[in-house]
């Protein structure tokens, strides 16, 4: 049995090569000149402030919370796309008609004032 | 090629599309309207509907709809006028209720819109799949109903208690069905009876037997049952009243409608003798259990959430035979109880109205005194309850225990009636504190705050004691309507 | 070549099932409790899938029971988290055993 891991031992090994060939031939091309701003954490952008473990704002969660609602119920449209082809044009209104009641969820968050943030 | 869509026969499923189309009429028209009160009528108007529509089904021979997947037969349209009356009455509470504490939204009858069809899935359901939806979207609007009086603490405690333990019940529910499938190949219940008796399916299968506790041991929390009751007295006492007096009814209604179908349709004739035993058990432990613990209790909600689990172990009681009387004896005490407990908790609602009155039973003393009208619907309730004639609930236990003695388990009978017996003390006490007992003295300046009863809420104690009573004289319409309640 | 018996995927479906009851029980905060639901709740996922596979390939059933699964745990859990959210604006902790002002 383990004859099917094979191919995932495979895939596996390919996907590590690649990035580290590519992060060693960059190290051979690239041209080394330190200076103390290079080797900062964070070369760009201004320094860090405070603690890095702040407490989210609570508003944070609920577009956590509708974000994944709505990102779950796609789950249900991809077995209809793979099978688009083949199912009749009618099984298309029972598809709008899933869409529209997400769209009535989508409409009801955006009037309750669930997508503005303060 | 081309794939065939199977005819859905939506129209098998009509009350329970009026409800839950209703549900998203109202939770858009929140948005628009005002006087929110107005979409608690048109919830009403919604459950109006899905009863007509019901009672028209009931004229048409029982089709299965969705590819076997749920079917419309005598059972589910009984058990959706059950949760249909629960609804309405609750709505009713509702509006006066919420209206009091400033809580009147939109969502609150939508929420509970959604709950009822999530109720009518559980009755209609012929596969476990559909069992486990119906479930979920009864739980997961009622977690939000509890916990749904923001400005009281309480209430969001019950909201998180309720939602805690029934999500873990709602997976090992699950577990459960994943088992069943893996043992007999099928979510559909009357596939998974076929392989029991004749596709040549292993009675002493371990996978199906764990699988089997497993439901069991879901359908036990939402029914509330011993030893699975722990959240009923905390949740019924932390959630808005009306809430509660929806959720005592309707979601032990749905519990047991799944677990009725799923035991006498799956594991009906083969495997009956196994489950028999777990659930008289359990139905032994519970009525005990719920009466003793009712005995202590001070407060008037956390007593009847005692009295509830109760209630369900003597509607356990008549699913242990697994007989068709036994069933139809299950739907008239739970019809009997929509009316005579939401009547019950209609009394409290109206009570807890005010600051000055919490919902302790002590201080329901001199009630009988300054409104003799409610305090004899509370003693019409209470009697009814205690399972005395000539109310409805006589009858209800009266049906049901007979069902245990035809199916030669008198002794269920004995043990269901000493809990009887037993449950009178604390009924009869709350009785005792309105008609007995003088009201507390009230100390100087403080005044004594009037109880007022708004429109919708004495339209629920109206129709709750005037069907107690009509029922408990003449049972028979009742026994009528579910003698139409057969498997399709 | 030898397929992976259909047992060895129950085992790891039934240790994913203990992990998830042992957090749900062992955690105070109501955070890590839903994380040990959700455990559960995947564990019936793995069943499901391999009983699909070794028992009932042809009736697609188990496949699709778990897609409504794995939605109906994210509606649960976002209902979950928005109460939890709701009771803690209100009493700044999200600890279980913090919540006892309901008794008789």
């Amino acid at each position: 049995m383990l004859q099917e891991f094979e191919f995932l031992g495979v895939l596996g090994a390919i996907t590590l090569t690649i990035p580290v060939v590519t992060l060693i031939i960059a190290w051979l091309l690239r041209p080394k000149k330190p200076n103390p701003a290079k080797q900062e954490t964070y070369e760009s952008g201004i320094k860090t402030i405070g603690d890095t473990w702040v407490q989210f704002k609570a508003q944070y969660y609920i577009y956590a919370i509708i974000f994944v609602v709505f990102d779950i119920e796609a789950v249900f449209l991809f077995p209809f796309a793979v099978a688009l082809r083949q199912l009749p044009l009618y099984s298309l209104i029972w598809a709008i008609v899933f869409i529209v009641l997400l769209f009535d969820g989508l409409l009801y968050g955006w009037r309750k004032g669930a997508l503005h943030w303060n | 090629m081309p794939i065939e869509i199977p005819t859905l026969n939506i129209a098998a499923l009509t009350p329970f599309l009026a409800v839950t189309v209703t549900a998203f009429v109202v939770m858009f028209f929140e948005l628009f309207v005002n006087d929110k009160r107005i979409l608690g009528y048109l919830s009403l108007l919604g459950l109006a509907v899905a009863a007509i529509s019901s009672v028209m089904l009931l004229g048409v021979s029982p089709a299965p709809a969705f590819q076997e997947m749920a079917i419309s037969d005598g059972y589910a349209l009984v058990l959706n006028l059950i949760f249909i009356v629960t609804a309405a009455l609750s709505i009713l509470i509702s509006l006066s209720y919420l209206g009091d504490r400033a809580l009147q939204r939109g969502e609150y009858y939508a929420l509970l819109l959604f709950s009822t069809g999530g109720m009518m899935l559980m009755g209609a359901a012929t596969d476990l799949i559909v069992v486990f939806m119906g479930l979920e979207i009864m739980s997961i609007a009622l977690y939000v109903l509890a916990a749904f009086n923001r400005r009281k603490m309480g209430s969001g405690e019950a909201g998180m208690k309720y939602f805690i333990l029934g999500a873990f019940a709602s997976a090992f529910f699950l577990y459960g069905v994943a088992l069943v499938y893996g043992a007999t190949g099928s979510t559909n219940l009357s596939a998974i009876g076929n392989w029991f008796t004749s596709g040549g399916g292993d009675l002493t299968d371990p996978i199906a037997l764990v699988g089997l506790s497993l439901l069991l041991v879901g359908f036990a929390f939402k029914i509330a049952a011993v030893p699975f009751q722990w959240w009923t007295p905390d949740v019924y006492q932390g959630a808005p009243t009306s809430v509660t007096a929806f959720m005592s009814v309707g979601a032990k209604a749905a519990g047991f409608a799944a677990l009725v179908r799923l035991l006498m349709v799956s594991f009906g004739q083969a495997f009956t003798l196994d489950w028999q035993i777990a659930v008289a058990a359990l139905a032994v432990v519970t009525m005990t259990g719920g009466n003793i613990a009712a005995l202590a209790q001070k407060d008037i909600k956390r007593m009847l959430a005692f009295s509830s689990i109760a209630h369900a172990g003597y509607i356990l009681v008549g699913v242990v035979p697994g007989t068709i009387d036994g069933v139809q004896a299950v739907l008239f005490y739970l019809m009997g109880y929509a009316f005579m407990n939401i009547g019950a908790f209609a009394v409290v609602a109206v009570l807890e109205h005010r600051v000055a009155i919490s919902s302790a039973i002590e201080e329901y003393a001199g009630l009988a005194a300054r409104k003799p009208l409610l305090a004899a619907a509370m003693l019409l309730f209470m009697v009814s309850l205690t399972g005395l004639p000539p109310f409805v609930g006589f009858w209800g236990k009266l049906y049901v225990f007979r069902a245990a003695v035809e199916a030669n388990m008198s002794w269920l009978a004995v043990v269901g009636v000493i809990n009887s017996a037993i449950s009178a003390f604390y009924y009869l006490g709350v009785v005792v504190q309105m008609y007995m007992r003088p009201a507390a003295a009230t100390e100087d300046g403080e005044e004594v705050v009037p109880i007022s009863l708004s429109g919708p809420v004495t339209i629920t104690l109206a129709v709750a004691v005037i069907i107690t009573v009509i029922l408990g004289i003449w049972p028979t319409p009742l026994v009528n309507l579910t003698s139409l309640a057969v498997f399709g | 070549m030898m397929p992976i018996p259909l047992s060895w995927w129950l085992t790891v479906s039934a240790a994913l099932f203990s992990i998830g009851v042992y957090g749900a029980l062992s955690r105070k905060n109501a955070i890590g409790i839903l994380m040990g639901i959700e455990l559960v709740l995947n564990a019936v996922n793995i069943n499901l899938v391999a009983f699909w596979r070794y028992i009932a390939p042809t009736d697609i059933s188990g496949q699709v029971f778990a897609i409504i699964v794995i939605t109906v745990a994210a509606a649960e859990a976002a209902v979950g988290l928005a109460i939890i959210i709701a009771l803690y604006r209100r009493r700044q902790t999200a600890v279980v055993d913090d919540l006892d002002l309901l008794k008789n």
